[in-house]
């Protein structure tokens, strides 16, 4: 278990500084959703995190009990499946072994497509699939980034629940990048928006699971939009 | 795609123009419409063809002309292969010899004949020598852009799945370019049999090539027309092997896989 400290991160590509100083600490085991324009930085925040890019300044740090280095997976809007292995291969790369990519692959609930090729399942299946492997490995620290963008409205609700169970049973800590406010409101304990490169807001979600879309929920809701629009 | 279900479409239909074509051919010589001097009748040259096989003729020059081929086929693929996986894996090499490479392959490799025969003489080495540079550029320029048009999305959640260089290149890198590294290997198989081809009508004591500058000599237009006939049939047929090659190791793409 790991918690995720930012001081101060800055992150440049040329003259265009994209991250002006993020003071963020995540707590492990945590969900949180960080929402904001487009452009305004959150996929590069997730990247760094992911390690996928180098912080330009500040430091990111991860803390926790044990001394090794946290296991992070990232999910991306796209499956990034890749089409010459069967699904259940396809999970494989992120398991241990075989029993664990089909445990994984039942926690989806597509075991049944096992031995199909990925382009033989529908969008949603595909990030079904793309989840599985990102849980196989047990991850500590799981990214989102945008996975639901592409999904249509049903699909969606349906992915949500899956995630916010999974998250529920396996502990990871959770970070989801969205655009979706409702989204947002409805699986994370904490929403962040980021606006030009800093953040904005930090909003603590104090609402019981599983959330119904009461008046508190719609608070929540508009006073991020707000945010995110006034901003 | 939508399947087409007109009556013309069954696997026969394809091959009517080829039938009427020989059997016209058939009849016009026939009828001395066409002198068999000229050309001789579909019939004659299958004759020619079992006269041949009867003698072992047919099978020895054809097992030679197939040898040489493969020789030559194996020797440049390998070489264009590993020179295109080191270019599209590792940069420094790239910038090292691509734009060498690149200048190289615009020299058509038949231009080399005449110093070819300088180096090697007309012997076997000379053959397979040719088909080997021929066979060499485009399984280079396949397998490299191959490796370079792989998504790069893909490269990155691998190293997200923290694999290995080695698992990278397994997993990901080879598979991703095998399509086109297929396509290289089956253009490379039409220039194999036209270096081949040309280079036994240069000089050979053997080969599909020698029987037939063998029988120009001796005026048998049947036995020419057949060598042209074999050459046909062993570039069909290794198209046909590459192309059931693709459908096996491609069968995860949609565009490959039989339905
Ligand atoms: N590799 C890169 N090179 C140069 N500029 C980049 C690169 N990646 C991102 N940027 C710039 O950084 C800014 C933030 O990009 P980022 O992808 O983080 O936005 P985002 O908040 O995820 O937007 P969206 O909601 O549209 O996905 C953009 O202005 C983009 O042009
Ligand atoms: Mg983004």
């Amino acid at each position: 278990m790991f918690n995720i400290e930012l001081k101060d991160v800055r992150k440049s590509y040329g003259d265009n500084e994209v991250l002006r100083g993020i003071d963020l600490s995540i707590e492990q085991g945590s969900f949180t959703a960080i929402v904001g324009k487009s452009g305004c930085g959150k996929s590069t925040l997730l990247r760094l995190i992911a390690k996928l890019e180098d912080v330009s300044k500040g430091m990111l740090s991860f803390s926790g009990e044990e001394a090794n280095e946290p296991k992070i997976r990232i999910m991306f809007q796209d499956d990034r499946l890749l089409p010459w292995k069967n699904n259940l291969k396809n999970i494989a790369l992120g398991a241990v072994n075989l029993a664990a990519a089909k445990e994984s692959l039942e926690k989806v609930g597509l075991i049944d497509k096992q031995g199909d090729w990925p382009d033989q399942l529908s969008g949603g299946q595909k990030q079904r699939i793309a989840l599985a492997r990102a849980l196989a490995s047990n991850p500590d620290i799981l990214l989102f980034d945008e996975p639901l963008g592409a999904l249509d409205a049903l699909t969606r609700l349906e992915m949500q629940k899956l995630i916010e169970g999974l998250w529920k049973q396996q502990q990871f800590t959770s970070l989801l990048v969205t655009h979706d406010v409702t989204e947002a409101v409805q699986l994370a304990d904490r929403v962040i928006v980021i606006d030009s490169g800093r953040i904005q807001l930090d909003e603590t979600i104090d609402l019981p699971r599983p959330r119904v879309r009461n008046e508190k929920f719609t608070y929540y809701e508009r006073k991020i939009l707000n945010e995110i629009l006034g901003g | 795609m939508k399947r087409n279900t007109g009556w013309y479409n069954n696997r026969f239909f394809p091959w009517m123009v080829p039938i009427v074509f020989v059997l016209l051919w058939q009849v016009l010589g026939h009828y001395k419409i066409i002198t068999s001097t000229l050309l001789p009748t579909p019939l004659e040259v299958f004759q020619a063809a079992i006269r041949l096989f009867n003698t072992g003729d047919l099978q020895e020059h054809v097992l030679i002309s197939t040898q040489r081929a493969l020789i030559g086929f194996f020797i440049g693929g390998i070489i264009g292969f590993v020179l295109g996986l080191f270019n599209g894996t590792i940069i420094f090499f790239e910038k090292l010899t691509d734009t060498t490479i690149q200048m190289i392959r615009t020299i058509p490799h038949l231009a080399l004949i005449p110093l070819v025969i300088l180096w090697f003489g007309i012997g076997e080495s000379a053959k397979i020598f040719l088909v080997a540079v021929g066979v060499m550029f485009p399984i280079y320029i396949n397998t490299f852009n191959g490796i370079k048009n792989v998504d790069r999305k893909l490269i990155e959640m691998g190293s997200v799945y923290g694999l290995s260089r080695w698992k990278l290149f397994t997993n990901v890198i080879l598979p991703g370019s095998l399509p086109s590294i297929l396509v290289g290997i089956r253009y490379a198989l039409g220039v194999m049999w036209m270096s081949l081809i040309v280079a036994e009508t240069i000089g050979a004591d053997s080969g599909i090539g020698f029987m037939a500058t063998n029988a120009r000599e001796f005026m048998q237009m049947d036995i020419v027309v057949l060598t042209i006939v074999l050459y046909a049939i062993l570039g069909k047929l290794s198209d046909v092997i590459a192309k059931l090659f693709e459908q096996r190791l491609l069968k995860w793409n949609a565009a490959f896989s039989k339905k």
